[in-house]
């Protein structure tokens, strides 16, 4: 029973810097997922395009067969998407609240380089704390 | 996939949640890629020509059906991302959400896909595209004069589907 499968991270350009798995499946290929991230980074653009009123900023939700991935564009251009159980609600928050661990022990982090893979052991920590506390209060209603 | 599950091959139309046109365009292909009909009823914004934007168009939901194939959570044999699939095979997607605009889509058994694009707090519109297939069938597949795989001109198909989509909540 998990509510969220995975979560991945992708920079400006389109490269994945962060992906993790919560599912029973196991981890995905790397190939795959590097493929999978810089997919959506352009399906994500080619939507914006697509779109019949000005100030499209990209798909925000996709509901497929069998999960929902829901994404988050910061300000500065990297994404942060989770894929769910479909219909779980408050995913909007929990990426807000991932994007918060990433500008606190990634962006702030000395060591860590700009656009590059996350290695921090802090944002690690935090974030397995807040999908936990997210999963419990899922499987709690 | 379920497509008529026990219902006539042309059911009332679903009740209308709302009134008002919330419909932006819509679109449908068949499974080469052809777009087989375009109509359009409120658009401001237009980046490229039709020809390029129903290019474009298909080769979104083509990638994005490859893409959810690829990240189904629910199944371990998953092929290589990016090999085409038969219709109804994988995981596919049946809507997504930007700040602007939703995208409802369905694929028929057949490979027609029928896009409409709508509002993005617009409910599930699952059964009026089913409706529209419906739509489909009835005006497009059963006239004699209509060669498959051409583009539609039917106006009593167009004015049927106006109609239809104008009450759409």
């Amino acid at each position: 029973m998990a509510a969220i499968y995975s979560l991945y991270i992708i920079n400006k350009s389109g490269g994945l810097i962060f992906y993790k798995d919560y599912g029973l499946q196991g981890r995905m290929d790397t190939n795959d997922s590097l493929r999978l991230a810089s997919l959506w980074h352009s399906m994500h653009a080619i939507s914006q395009q697509l779109s019949p009123i000005p100030g499209c900023a990209g798909i925000e939700l996709l509901e497929a067969d069998t999960f929902d991935l829901h994404c988050f564009q910061s300000l500065t251009g990297t994404k942060f998407f989770v894929v769910s159980e479909p219909g779980t609600q408050n995913m909007e928050n929990l990426l807000k609240h991932i994007y918060e661990l990433y500008t606190d022990y990634v962006l702030k982090n000395p060591f860590y380089e700009m656009e590059m893979p996350i290695r921090c052991e802090l944002f690690d920590i935090n974030l397995a704390q807040a999908i936990q506390k997210d999963r419990v209060s899922y499987l709690g209603r | 996939m379920q497509f008529f599950g026990g219902s006539e091959i042309s059911p009332s139309p679903p009740v209308p949640t709302a009134s008002g046109n919330n419909a932006h365009m819509m679109y449908i292909f068949n499974r080469n890629g052809v777009c087989l009909l375009y109509r359009e009823w409120n658009r401001p914004l237009r980046t490229l020509d039709s020809n390029q934007d129903h290019k474009l168009m298909f080769g979104l939901l083509f990638s994005l059906k490859s893409l959810t194939a690829k990240m189904d959570p629910s199944s371990t044999e998953k092929g290589n991302l990016g090999v085409p699939q038969l219709p109804g095979q994988g995981c596919s997607f049946h809507s997504f959400r930007t700040n602007t605009y939703k995208l409802s889509f369905m694929e028929s058994p057949s490979g027609i896909k029928i896009i409409l694009v709508t509002h993005p707090n617009a409910s599930d519109l699952k059964e009026s595209l089913k409706y529209i297939y419906n739509l489909y069938v009835e005006y497009v597949v059963k006239n004699p004069l209509y060669t498959p795989g051409t583009p539609i001109r039917s106006e009593l198909f167009n004015t049927t589907l106006d109609q239809y989509v104008r009450g759409l909540g």
